[in-house]
């Protein structure tokens, strides 16, 4: 996880003296983004993740040395995620950029960040020693829906009581939230100032994410049944609707609508990042074969939707292909009477994006006693 | 009226005991933690940065222990807190509108006569919308005591002797902060305006707020929401021409000159004060005699440290 780290920003584009001086890439000013490579190679070029742009862009060489330069137009407050592709002796080597100590893990490796003119990261994603910490307690479930155990992480609050009631949050993939969107600290910090009420959080981690999260009904019993059913023995948890959340990003964005869709009144509250929410209005859907499920579920969903929860949270990257299929799913949740806070940011799919509208999402879904509590 | 010392919050670094020492206030304690709800009572920090025992008049148990004894009584309680509740939400709309008028006329560069006139116009409005919220508060809480002062009577009346005796034994009361709703409706069941008058006291953060004629709830930059100052309640009334704001130093943007300016009109005459770690505002006899690291919003947008002599 990335601690703040300056980056070093200037007024416009460089020339070629600041660019020889420079020991940090990319170098950012308020229209763009101007990457450094320096050592020998035969090509450099910028792979990146931004749909709409070529997923892959030539450096060229800056003047007689080992010196490569690529500058990128980039919009205010975007955060880009990227490789260095470096060509050596006929070889292609994917790398992380050496100039760029900015980096964000996930399942799959690491990426270089790039922070665009006007991003900060938000300051409650770090670590807060003035915020009272939760506790992390493993579970293992035996679940009947999905015939076999299963590992869940619960988060309990600072200062817990058992003669208080909470609000259960669910979320999809919590082990990657967790360690790649900082979930623990994000609660612990948001509890802390007032932002949200303190709150049971259950994270379970699919060993079969793609099967079981497009719309598959065992795994909707179990986010939506057995978890909260098994939690109830231990906690005091509050029984409304209004009380409980799923959370889920990408796939487990499906995971989430699909369960609380086939449960309603379960989940009064959603949050769903990024959703792979692939549909055809006629014909067949153009993503991979992976997505039939999927498809199939968002097109039934999009016949009837029902009232899967009274609120939802919904996000989406601008840099994202899915942008188009969560764009198209809010107006629908809106006519059918749910309260819905839709954001668009400039930045991929991936956690970081995730994890900096963590605030936005849980606030709006359980606002917590701010304005009531002066300590 | 005895000594009444307001301090900012004191879980960080707390000044209550150097507060009190010197304001000469001493003798045992009695404490009203109801404000930290199920927490009431956990007095170990407190004992430990005061170096001595004391007692908590334990109004948060109480309450819950008599609404458990009449379940009628108790639901009736919940729907006057859900009345109450939905006038704060028809209030927040109101208040939406007009507070967006007063901001845009006062952020105007015009300096005509008519836009003079306009801006008053529109500050006056804030205030009557603020005054009709707290008359029509009133008469929420009046409803209910019309159907139930009676069952409610006996059942408080033994607690009120046991919070009389317990205050008439301690030589200061602490009010110390949390809930602010939480404890304001604690401190209207028992009475305790009646029982605290002429008693030393010292409270900060929401206690604070709570002995004022109006509990102002605040934050420039939530969230959620618009961030509009919104009257919520009338208060205890031993601090008057008042207006507290505990941690202002995070929740207000005092350098927003047109934020501070509209904040002060808008509850002029009463004094708008910061809250904040290491204040000290001390009474003494209905008179402000001291203040320490605490700074008042003025109508020019400035929040300044006066002294008390200039006020």
């Amino acid at each position: 996880m990335n601690e703040p780290v300056a980056v070093l920003a200037v007024q416009a584009p460089p020339g070629l003296a600041a660019l020889d001086a420079a020991r940090q890439s990319p170098i950012v000013d308020p229209g763009g983004l101007t990457f450094v490579y320096r050592g020998p190679a035969e090509a450099v070029r910028l792979r990146l993740w931004i749909h709409g742009l070529p997923a892959t862009q030539a450096f060229e060489r800056a003047g007689p040395g080992d010196l490569w330069v690529l500058r990128i137009e980039v919009p205010e407050n975007s955060r880009i995620e990227y490789k260095l592709e470096v060509v050596r002796d006929g070889r292609e080597e994917w790398i992380l950029d050496p100039l760029n100590p900015l980096h964000a893990e996930d399942p799959f490796g690491a990426n270089s960040v790039a922070q665009g003119h006007g991003y900060a990261r938000p300051e409650w994603t770090n670590v807060d020693p003035q915020a009272r910490a939760g506790t992390l307690e493993d579970f293992v479930v035996h679940s009947a829906a999905l015939q076999g155990e299963r590992h869940i992480g619960v988060y309990v609050p600072a200062r817990f009581r058992r003669t208080r009631s909470y609000p259960l949050l669910v979320v999809h993939d919590g082990f990657d939230y967790l360690r790649y969107a900082n979930l623990q600290a994000v609660l612990d910090n948001l509890v802390h100032r007032l932002e949200i009420p303190p709150l049971i959080a259950a994270f379970t981690q699919s060993p079969n994410r793609l099967e079981e999260y497009a719309g598959h009904d065992g795994h909707a019993q179990f986010v939506a049944r057995e978890i909260p059913e098994l939690l109830q023995h231990s906690f005091p948890l509050h029984p409304s609707p209004a009380a409980r959340g799923l959370v889920g990003a990408s796939f487990g964005a499906v995971a989430s609508l699909h369960a609380a869709w086939r449960h309603p009144g379960a989940f009064g509250r959603l949050v769903l990042q990024s959703g792979s929410f692939a549909f055809s209005d006629i014909g067949h859907h153009r993503r991979s074969p992976t997505f039939d499920p999927v498809a199939r579920f968002v097109n039934e969903f999009r016949r009837r939707p029902g009232l899967p929860a009274e609120r939802m949270y919904l996000s989406c990257g601008i840099y994202e292909s899915l942008i188009y299929e969560n764009r198209s799913l809010v107006p629908l949740l809106r006519q059918h009477g749910i309260e819905v806070r839709y954001e668009e940011v400039r930045d991929g799919h991936n956690w970081e994006n995730w994890r900096d509208r963590l605030q936005s999402a849980l606030t709006w879904l359980f606002p917590g006693p701010l304005w009531m509590v002066y300590e | 009226m005895s000594d009444v010392l307001i301090l900012g919050p004191q879980y960080r670094t707390p000044n209550l005991r150097q507060a009190l020492a010197g304001a000469g206030l001493h003798g045992p304690i009695a404490t009203i933690t109801a404000g930290w709800q199920e927490r009431e009572g956990e007095l170990g920090a407190l004992e430990e940065h005061l170096g001595q025992r004391v007692r908590d008049l334990r109004l948060y148990e109480r309450a819950e222990g008599l609404f458990g004894r009449d379940p009628a009584l108790h639901e009736a309680y919940r729907q006057r807190q859900a009345d109450l509740r939905r006038l704060q939400e028809i209030y927040r709309a109101r208040l939406d509108h007009a507070k967006a008028a007063a901001r845009e006329l006062l952020a105007r560069p015009d300096e005509s006569e008519i836009l003079r006139w306009a801006r008053r116009d529109a500050v006056a409005a804030l205030r009557r919308l603020d005054a009709t919220h707290l008359r029509m508060i009133e008469r929420v809480h009046e409803r209910f005591m019309a159907r139930w002062s009676a069952a409610l009577r006996p059942l408080v009346a033994q607690q009120e002797a046991e919070i009389k005796h317990l205050i008439d034994e301690s030589g200061v009361v602490c009010i110390a902060g949390g809930h602010v709703a939480v404890l304001l409706n604690r401190l209207r069941l028992f009475g305790l305006r009646g029982l605290l008058r002429g008693k030393p006291l010292v409270a900060w953060s929401a206690g604070a707020m709570a002995l004022t004629e109006r509990v102002v709830l605040f934050h420039d930059h939530p969230p959620q929401g618009a961030g509009n100052a919104e009257v919520f309640e009338a208060g205890l009334g031993l601090i008057q021409r008042t207006v507290l704001l505990p941690h202002a130093a995070t929740r207000l943007a005092l350098n927003d000159s047109a934020r501070v300016a509209l904040f002060a009109r808008r509850f002029s005459p009463a004094a708008c004060r910061t809250l904040d770690d290491g204040s000290v505002l001390h009474w003494r006899r209905g008179r402000l005699r001291t203040v320490a690291a605490s700074s008042r919003l003025l109508r020019t947008g400035r929040a300044a440290a006066t002294e008390v002599a200039h006020e």
